[in-house]
C-alpha cells in the first residue's frame, strides 16, 4: 500500500440547485485531492457549500433540481458522471458516508439492526448469521452499551448521539476505501467524540482509508486532522497542512474563524463575530474576492479583481491576495503578523 | 428565589416487544433528577451521550410523560398539566430542539414556521408578525429572502438558526436549549451567543442549556450540572466544576476536551488513556453495585457531588 497514493482528485467542480429555472451554485470551482490514509478537514461558515460537496462526491443529489459538472476521479472513473446502477455497487462498499442530519439518513421504520445488516448483505457474501453477529460489533465499538436491545430498536427511541453513532456503524461496516464524514461528532460527549476519532483511525491505519472529514469543531481539526481545506462562499480559500494552517492561518475568513473561538477564560466577555450575513445562494457574490463585503475595513485595491489560489509556502494556498493587508478592524492597519 | 423547581424527576420509556406487542422492559432514561430555575440564570446540563439529557428537556416542556416526581412552577404543580390549553406554561417555557430538521414542519415555509407561537400566544396585526419575523430572522443572522423557503433548502446550521427564532420568537421566560449551536460554524455560533446573553440580561430569561461543548457551557453557565446514566454524577458553579472537580467521570469529561492546537496531539493522547485507566480503576468508589451513580452529596453551598458515604468520609 503506498501512503501518498492518490485516492480522490476534485478537479474544478460544480454543484448547483435550481432555484426558479436558474441554477445557482452551491459548490463552485472547487479542486481538492484525498490520498491514502490522509485525514482531509474542511471547515467553513454554516451554508458555504461543505455538506453539498460532500454529497457531491457519494452522488447523491436529487438529479431534477441538482446540476453537477466537473471531475471526482476514483479509480480513473468520474464519479460527476457515473450512472446510478455502477455508483449502487461503489456507494457504501468503496465510499462510505456519515450524514449531517442523523435522522433523516435512517428509515423511521426498520429496525437499527436491519438498517446496519442491510449494507452488509448488499455488498458482502457474509452469512445471516456472520452478518448479526457483525451488527453487535458495530455498535459496540461505537459505544453502544447495549447493542442486543437497541439492534431491536427504531431510530426514534434512540438518544441524538446514539443515531449519529448508528450512521457511524453504518458507514464503517464495509471498510470503505473513503469515508466522507458530515459532522460526525456534533451530538456526541468529548469522551465518546475521542472514542469515535480513534477508532476511525484505527480502521485508517487497518485499510489505509482516506477520510473527508467536514467539522465546525477546530479542536476536533486540531486532534486529527493531517490537512485543512478552509471553505467560504462554495470556494475554497485556503489549504495548508494541519500544523501550519493553525500556527499561521493568513486568508482574513480563517484568521476571523480562530477569532471567534470561546477562550476557556472569558465567561463574561463578547465573542468575536463575523460582520454581515452569511450570503444566500442567490444573492452570493460571483466575482471578485467573495469575502471582502465582509471586512469592508479593507480598501477595495487589496483584493485581487479574479482572486485564484497562491502558493506562499510549499503546500500552503490561499486565495486573493488580500491577506496580506488584512488586520481586524479594531487594530491599526498594516500586516499584523 | 427560584420560579421553577423539579423534584425528584424520572422519566421511564416502556420497551415493548413479543408477540402482543406488550412491555418487556423499560429504559431508565432519568432516574431520580432535581433542578431550581433562578430568573436570569443560565443552567448547564452536560453528560454522556444517551444519559437523558434531551429527555429532561422534553419532558419539562412537556413532549414526554413523567414517570415519577414533580414539576412546580411559580407556586402551581404543573407536573400533569403542562400542555394546557392557553396556560402561561406553555408559553414561558420553549424548547429549541437537539433535531433542527425533523422540528421543522418540512411542508410549511419558514416564515409560517417562525410565525407559529406569535399566532397562538400573541395578538399582532399581520403587519406587526411581519415586522417581528423579520426582526428574528435579524437576530439569528438570515437574509429575509429566506422566509417564503421551505427547511430542506437550508443547510444544517440555517435550520438550527430557523429553530432558534421560532424558540425567541415570544418572549418565554425559560428557553430549554438543547444542543442550539452545534451545527452553527463559531462566528454564527458567536452571534447567536452574544444573542442569547443579552436577551437574558435584558429579559431577565432563563436557560437550560444542554450542550457537548464544554467551551460553551462554560461561557454560558453560571450552574453545571453533570449527568451520567439518568442521575447526576456532580453539580456546582463554575469554579467548582471546572477548577475543583469531585466526581471521577468529571474528571474524564474534562480531560477529553480537544485542544485547539496540533502540536502534543500524541502527548494528549497519551494522558486521556491514563484517564481512561483510572476510570475504569476507581470505578467502584463512584458507582454502586449495580452502576447507579451515588445520591448527590453536598460539598459547599454551590457543590454538589455523587459518591457513597465511605467516600465522603475521606475528603
Ligand atoms: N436542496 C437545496 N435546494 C436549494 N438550496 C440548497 C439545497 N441544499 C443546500 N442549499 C443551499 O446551498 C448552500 C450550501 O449548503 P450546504 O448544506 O452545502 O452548506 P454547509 O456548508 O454544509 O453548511 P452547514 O455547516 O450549515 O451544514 C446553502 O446556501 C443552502 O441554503
Ligand atoms: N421514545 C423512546 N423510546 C425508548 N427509549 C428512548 C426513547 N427516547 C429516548 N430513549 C432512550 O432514553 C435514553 C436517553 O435518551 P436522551 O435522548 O434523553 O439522551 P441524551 O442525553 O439527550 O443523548 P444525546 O447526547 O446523544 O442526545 C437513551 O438510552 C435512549 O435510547
Ligand atoms: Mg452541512
Ligand atoms: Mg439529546
Amino acid at each position: 500500500m503506498n501512503s501518498t497514493e492518490q485516492l480522490l482528485s476534485i478537479n474544478n467542480l460544480h454543484t448547483g440547485f435550481r432555484i426558479k429555472d436558474t441554477y445557482f451554485d452551491a459548490v463552485d470551482g472547487v479542486s481538492i485531492s484525498l490520498k491514502r490514509n490522509e485525514i482531509l478537514a474542511v471547515v467553513g461558515e454554516s451554508g458555504c457549500g461543505k455538506s453539498t460537496l460532500a454529497t457531491s462526491i457519494i452522488g447523491l443529489h436529487d438529479h431534477n433540481k441538482t446540476r453537477v459538472e466537473g471531475e471526482i476521479i476514483y479509480k480513473g472513473i468520474n464519479l460527476a458522471k457515473l450512472d446510478e446502477e455502477k455508483f449502487n455497487k461503489i456507494r457504501g462498499e468503496e465510499i462510505g458516508m456519515i450524514f449531517q442530519d442523523p435522522l433523516s439518513a435512517l428509515n423511521p421504520l426498520m429496525r437499527i439492526g436491519d438498517q446496519i445488516e442491510e449494507g452488509l448483505a448488499f455488498h458482502t457474501k457474509m452469512s445471516k448469521e456472520q452478518r448479526e453477529k457483525r451488527v453487535f460489533e458495530l455498535l459496540d465499538q461505537v459505544g453502544i452499551s447495549n447493542p442486543k436491545r437497541i439492534a431491536k430498536q427504531f431510530p426514534h427511541q434512540l438518544s441524538g448521539g446514539m443515531r449519529q453513532r448508528v450512521i457511524i456503524a453504518i458507514a464503517i461496516s464495509c471498510k470503505p476505501n473513503i469515508i466522507i464524514a458530515d459532522e460526525p461528532t456534533t451530538a456526541l460527549d468529548v469522551t465518546i467524540q475521542a472514542q469515535i476519532l480513534d477508532l476511525l483511525k484505527d480502521l485508517q491505519a487497518e485499510t489505509g482509508a482516506g477520510i473527508v472529514l467536514i467539522t465546525h469543531d477546530l479542536g476536533v481539526v486540531a486532534e486529527v486532522a493531517d490537512r485543512v481545506a478552509v471553505m467560504y462562499a462554495g470556494q475554497i480559500i485556503e489549504e495548508a497542512s494541519v500544523e501550519e494552517l493553525f500556527a499561521n492561518p493568513l486568508h482574513p475568513y480563517t484568521r476571523s474563524l480562530f477569532n471567534s473561538i470561546p477562550q476557556m477564560n472569558s465567561e463574561n466577555e463578547k465573542l468575536q463575530v463575523i460582520q454581515g450575513i452569511v450570503p444566500s445562494l442567490t444573492n452570493l457574490p460571483r466575482t471578485g474576492c467573495r469575502f471582502s463585503a465582509r471586512i469592508p475595513w479593507i480598501s477595495e485595491g487589496m483584493h485581487e479583481e479574479n482572486p485564484t489560489m497562491h502558493e506562499v509556502s510549499p503546500g500552503h494556498l490561499v486565495r486573493c491576495t488580500c491577506w496580506q493587508h488584512f488586520h481586524f478592524e479594531s487594530e491599526e492597519g498594516g500586516i499584523t503578523r | 428565589m427560584s420560579f421553577m423547581q423539579i423534584n425528584d424527576l424520572k422519566v421511564y420509556y416502556p420497551i415493548r416487544g413479543g408477540f402482543f406487542n406488550t412491555v418487556v422492559d423499560q429504559v431508565t432514561a432519568v432516574d431520580g433528577i432535581s433542578l431550581e430555575f433562578e430568573k436570569g440564570k443560565a443552567y448547564g446540563l452536560v453528560g454522556e451521550s444517551g444519559c437523558g439529557k434531551s429527555t429532561t428537556g422534553k419532558s419539562i416542556i412537556g413532549l414526554e410523560k413523567i414517570t415519577s416526581g414533580s414539576i412546580v412552577y411559580e407556586g402551581q404543580n404543573v407536573t400533569h398539566n403542562r400542555r394546557g390549553r392557553g396556560s402561561s406554561y406553555n408559553r414561558d417555557i420553549q424548547m429549541i430542539f437537539q433535531d433542527a430538521h425533523s422540528s421543522l414542519n418540512p411542508r410549511k415555509r419558514v416564515q409560517d414556521i417562525i410565525a407559529e407561537p406569535i399566532r397562538n400566544f400573541l395578538n399582532l396585526s399581520p403587519d406587526e408578525e411581519k415586522r417581528r419575523i423579520n426582526e428574528l430572522l435579524a437576530i439569528v443572522g438570515m437574509n429575509e429572502d429566506a422566509k417564503l423557503k421551505y427547511p430542506h433548502e437550508f443547510s444544517g446550521g440555517q435550520k438550527q438558526r430557523i429553530g432558534i427564532a421560532r424558540a425567541i420568537a415570544c418572549n418565554p421566560k425559560l428557553i430549554i436549549a438543547d444542543e442550539p449551536v452545534s451545527a452553527l460554524d463559531l462566528s454564527v455560533q458567536a452571534q447567536v451567543l452574544n444573542f442569547m446573553k443579552d436577551i437574558q440580561q435584558e429579559f431577565g430569561l432563563s436557560y437550560l442549556f444542554i450542550s457537548h461543548d464544554l467551551g460553551v457551557v462554560k461561557h454560558m453557565c453560571d450552574h453545571i450540572s453533570i449527568m451520567y446514566k439518568g442521575r447526576f454524577v456532580e453539580s456546582g458553579n463554575r469554579q467548582d466544576i471546572y477548577t475543583n472537580p469531585q466526581h471521577i467521570y468529571t474528571k474524564r469529561l474534562l480531560s477529553a476536551i480537544p485542544d485547539v492546537n496540533p502540536v502534543g496531539r500524541e502527548e494528549r493522547k497519551k494522558e486521556r488513556i491514563e484517564v481512561e485507566a483510572n476510570y475504569t480503576a476507581n470505578h467502584k468508589n463512584y458507582y454502586d453495585e449495580n452502576g447507579k451513580v451515588f445520591d448527590l452529596k453536598k460539598l459547599s453551598t454551590t457543590h454538589f457531588v455523587a459518591m457513597s458515604a465511605h467516600e465522603k468520609g475521606g475528603i
